[in-house]
């Protein structure tokens, strides 16, 4: 009883410090910023293109569109076309696919408690990709690209998961070099599909391969956008449980968290999500690596902050990427080769400068 | 089965394959004290320890803690029970210390993003009862592994739990912060937790611990008061190194045994 009163008086002067101890307005702070980014972000995507708009006619068609105070019908039919019917849809699906992939980077990061891991680990993006190049070599067997490609994604993770479960235990490890293993064998196959392939259906293989968001779409919006945000807000769910999650096994359990239940609960919505964005985009390679990173060295490892974060930043940067595809040049880049080329240095920047902040 | 105890284990058995770790293991131990895990290396100590936080799933046996078999309780009922305190260890990614800590509270968090303000107070509270609030702020992987060792200590106090597992609290630290740590482990007794501490040094158990149980070659040997059971006897069957219990003023110290002709000249015997 007097050990407690001793505590309790020494408190007593702190207790506005223990306010202070945890305080997480900065990182509210930081998180509007990066939301008020990714609107100019979208705004500006919007404007710029082959046929440019004015900042204004892309807000007088946005507001027509989505408040009841404009009429449709006296827009610029064709700046009507371009912003509402192209570049709006292809804006949004980017969002998708960068948030898809940069929040289940952070979270196969911490559950393989390794910040070098990222979505591709267990073989998704070589199973997708076999599965875009079966549909595409026979469209009459397999006659949808992105169905295919995340059923196919699906199956490599589910046979890399259950190649190295050992007796009702996952070990990392394992998990890993099984889905390296499942990674290389889906690999070949790709590369027996190219072998056989017409010129043609090579052609799209290789583009497919390349990531882009040619085709995007009203109908790709409508689907993926309940998807994507279920899954997110599931994931962030268990911000704080990752957290644990990261500190291994053991740990985890002995703070009440079954790491086997977690574990399978997000690593399959993370794959899940993964095997979607890949669907819908192709492989685009380093931003499931890179914005979990980034979020780091802005928010520090709390999960609570590093999802959100890294979800706001993945959509920016795809965004950002996107908009350099279909500007800088006459004909369009695969999006896939911008990110690569605009990531290889701030991974760069990260591993010169920033390795001891980051892995610790 | 005594209710008196924190904890019960009875007739433990398990094996990795066909090699048997634990053949038969007993013990009890009271509320409210320390009870020391000794052995050498490689005797089960740590096996055993897992196997009581269900780490591991023993083959055959029960343990009872605070009356309740365990085999029945899920992992979040476990951490309301009992708390763990690993081996020092370095996580991936650089957490504050005070997030650490605040991990021991998740047992009792309830929502989805968790944390109250009273958890939070806790959380203060032991830091500051431990003298850790100016490390705070710090990344825990940069800290020196006797405050690694400290921080893990206060998430476990944190977690609130009756009975509190140690591994080895003391064998990666120095001579003195071993002293600190197993000081800081009598004053959680004094507070009212059963704590069990494995550790391989005759000297510690004897020093700190209400009661020492002793493991030897998958079983266990002996257990009581630790003056009647880290005795010459025991440490002959434990060591191929002959020991011996001496004194300094009341209080016991092993040392080794040397032949005549060792002393003074080469104490530790590597040249005649």
């Amino acid at each position: 009883m007097e050990r407690e009163m001793s505590a309790h008086e020494r408190l007593v002067p702190r207790a506005t410090g223990t306010g202070d101890l945890f305080a997480v307005r900065g990182k509210q702070r930081y998180l509007l910023i990066l939301m008020c980014m990714l609107l100019c972000s979208i705004m500006l995507s919007l404007a710029l293109g082959a046929y440019a708009v004015s900042l204004k006619g892309t807000v007088s068609v946005l507001v027509a569109h989505l408040t009841p105070f404009g009429d449709v019908g006296s827009l610029h039919p064709v700046q009507d076309k371009v912003i509402w019917n192209l570049r709006f849809p292809r804006i949004l699906v980017a969002i998708v696919v960068g948030v898809s992939l940069s929040v289940s980077g952070a979270v196969f990061q911490s559950v393989f408690r390794n910040p070098l891991v990222e979505p591709y680990i267990l073989g998704v993006s070589s199973g997708s990709a076999f599965g875009a190049a079966c549909s595409i070599v026979f469209p009459t067997i397999f006659f949808s690209v992105q169905g295919t490609a995340f059923l196919f994604g699906s199956v490599a993770v589910g046979a890399a998961y259950a190649l190295s479960r050992v007796r009702g235990d996952t070990p990392v490890i394992t998990l890993v070099l099984s889905g390296v293993i499942i990674g290389s064998v889906f690999s070949s196959f790709v590369s027996i599909l190219k072998y056989v392939a017409s010129d043609t259906a090579l052609r799209d293989i290789v583009f497919w391969l390349m990531g882009g968001f040619y085709y995007a779409s009203w109908d790709d919006v409508f689907v993926s956008l309940p998807i994507v945000t279920l899954s997110i807000l599931f994931l962030w769910s268990y911000g704080w449980k990752l957290n644990i999650l990261s500190m291994g096994d053991e740990e985890a359990r002995c703070l009440g968290v079954n790491p086997e239940h977690a574990k399978l609960a997000v690593v399959s919505v993370a794959t899940l999500l993964t095997a979607y964005a890949v669907s819908l985009a192709g492989i685009i390679a380093w931003v499931g690596l890179m914005m979990p990173h980034a979020a780091r060295l802005l928010f520090g490892p709390d999960n609570r902050y590093v999802l959100p974060a890294s979800a706001l930043m993945g959509a920016i940067y795809l965004i950002v990427c996107d908009t350099i595809a279909r500007t800088v040049a006459s004909a369009e880049i695969p999006v896939g080769i911008i990110a690569s080329i605009l990531g290889a240095p701030y991974l760069c920047y990260l591993l010169r400068n920033k390795g001891r902040v980051i892995y610790g | 089965m005594n209710t008196m105890n924190m904890m019960d284990v009875g007739d433990l058995w398990f094996s990795y394959g066909k090699k048997p770790i634990l053949s038969g293991a007993s013990f009890f131990v009271e509320e409210g004290t320390l009870c020391g895990l000794f052995g050498p290396n490689g005797s089960g100590k740590t096996t055993l320890f897992k196997c009581c936080l269900k780490f591991l799933a023993y083959a055959r046996g029960t343990v009872c803690m605070d009356g309740t078999d365990i085999s029945g309780l899920s992992v979040s009922q476990m951490a309301r029970l009992v708390s763990y305190v690993p081996q020092d260890h370095a996580p991936p990614f650089p957490f504050l210390v005070k997030e650490i800590v605040l991990m021991g509270r998740s047992p009792h968090l309830r929502g989805v993003f968790g944390a109250s303000s009273e958890d939070k107070r806790k959380v203060c509270d032991v830091l500051d009862s431990m003298g850790l609030l100016d490390i705070a702020d710090s990344p825990y992987n940069q800290l020196s592994g006797g405050q690694r060792q400290l921080v893990l200590m206060a998430r476990a106090i944190a977690q609130e739990t009756p009975l509190m597992f140690l591994d080895e609290p003391t064998a990666a630290l120095d001579f003195s912060n071993q002293l600190k740590v197993w000081k800081l482990v009598r004053s959680i007794v004094d507070d009212g937790v059963t704590v069990l501490a494995c550790s391989h040094d005759p000297n510690h158990v004897s020093w700190f611990c209400d009661k020492v149980v002793v493991m030897g070659s998958n079983k266990i040997l002996d257990s009581g008061p630790p003056e009647d059971v880290i005795t010459d006897a025991t440490l002959g069957t434990l060591y191929a190194e002959p020991c011996v219990r001496s004194y300094s003023g009341s209080v016991p110290v092993i040392i080794p045994r040397f032949s005549p002709g060792q002393i003074p000249s080469f104490p530790w015997g590597a040249c005649p």
